[in-house]
């Protein structure tokens, strides 16, 4: 069994106006130093098969279908094998 | 012949009955609602896909209903040429299943906007608007969160060269400004066609404009030319 970390990133040219606000408060804060504040989606979850690469096809087709849209995101992630007992 | 709508039902829909008030008990039509579950579509000669927060809006707008049981049929159905109408909440899912080009994303404001607005219709020769005169101007209310329409340059070109625009938000005399843009969309898109031109998706809500009683009937316009497209 596989632990999935996708990251689904919106493109740099679509706006992200919840980035936009969050700096504003950075702003307010006294910080001086922050710039391009983007808020993006973590996703977690396991995929119960044997081998790495049947993962891998099943993440992809899981981010290209739904996670991400890909006209405006990109999308990466890490495989961690785990111990089913575990989960 | 009565012309038969279907009105969609996602859990988290919020104008199905909206829709469907207008459609039967104002505008005479029958009407059917058609459960997110089924495959059904009824026999329906035109489907709605209504505004509300299929899915609690959760991951993207429109990315979860998108794969109800029911769009498999939705979406063949337009593919072999059936009118299929989306409204706010379902304009985003025809944006999320592919039958219409382009993304929404959260309004420019960071504001949920609730209000009147104007629309220029920019194509009177389609399904939806053949019953409105080019130089009228709609009087529809919006009411979404995240209405900012974004396309490509390239899906943008495209949609001027085949006139897939259908409206655009303007000021009450028609004039594209930047103050009566209400979500930031790009080039202020209200509505859009395929290029087949039998699928509609719009953010404001027609089915909210159709009763006198309300003081604005402007959304009869648009039921009523795809009625009657149907029916010549």
């Amino acid at each position: 069994m596989y632990k999935a970390k996708v990251l689904v990133k919106r493109r740099p040219s679509i706006l992200d106006p919840q980035g936009k606000a969050v700096e504003k408060g950075a702003q307010h804060l006294g910080l001086k130093n922050i710039s391009h504040t983007r808020i993006d989606k973590y996703i977690e979850f396991f995929v119960d098969v044997d081998d790495r690469k049947s993962a891998e096809e099943e993440v992809n087709l899981y981010c290209q279908k739904l996670l991400a849209n890909p006209i405006m995101e990109d999308y990466e992630f890490e495989l961690e094998e785990v111990e089913t007992e575990k989960v | 012949m009565k012309v038969k709508f279907g009105v969609v039902v996602f859990p988290g829909s919020n104008c199905d009955h909206d829709a469907y008030y207008s459609l039967k008990k104002v505008l005479g039509y029958d009407v059917n609602f058609l459960w997110h579950k089924d495959t059904d579509l009824q026999k329906s000669d035109v489907i709605i896909l209504p505004g509300g927060f299929s899915y609690g809006d959760y991951l993207r707008t429109g990315a979860i209903a998108r794969f109800s049981p029911i769009m498999n049929s939705v979406i063949s159905f337009a593919e072999s040429g059936g009118i299929v109408m989306g409204i706010c909440n379902g304009f985003q899912i025809l944006l999320e299943a592919g039958l219409l080009p382009g993304v929404m994303i959260k309004n420019k404001s960071l504001q949920f906007v609730c209000k009147d607005v104007y629309l220029t219709v920019e194509n009177n020769d389609t399904i939806f608007t053949k019953e409105i005169n080019s130089d009228e101007k709609l009087k529809i209310p919006v009411a979404h969160g995240d209405g900012n329409y974004f396309a490509d340059e390239k899906t943008l070109k495209e949609l001027v060269e085949n006139k897939q625009i259908v409206f655009r938000y303007s000021s009450r005399n028609g004039k594209i400004t930047e103050p009566d843009n209400p979500n930031g969309s790009v080039m202020n898109i209200a509505g859009i066609i395929n290029k087949k031109g039998n699928v509609l998706g719009m953010m404001p809500h027609p089915e909210r404009a159709c009763n006198s009683v309300l003081g604005k009937t402007d959304g009869a316009l648009i039921f009523n030319s795809i009625a009657n497209s149907i029916l010549n």
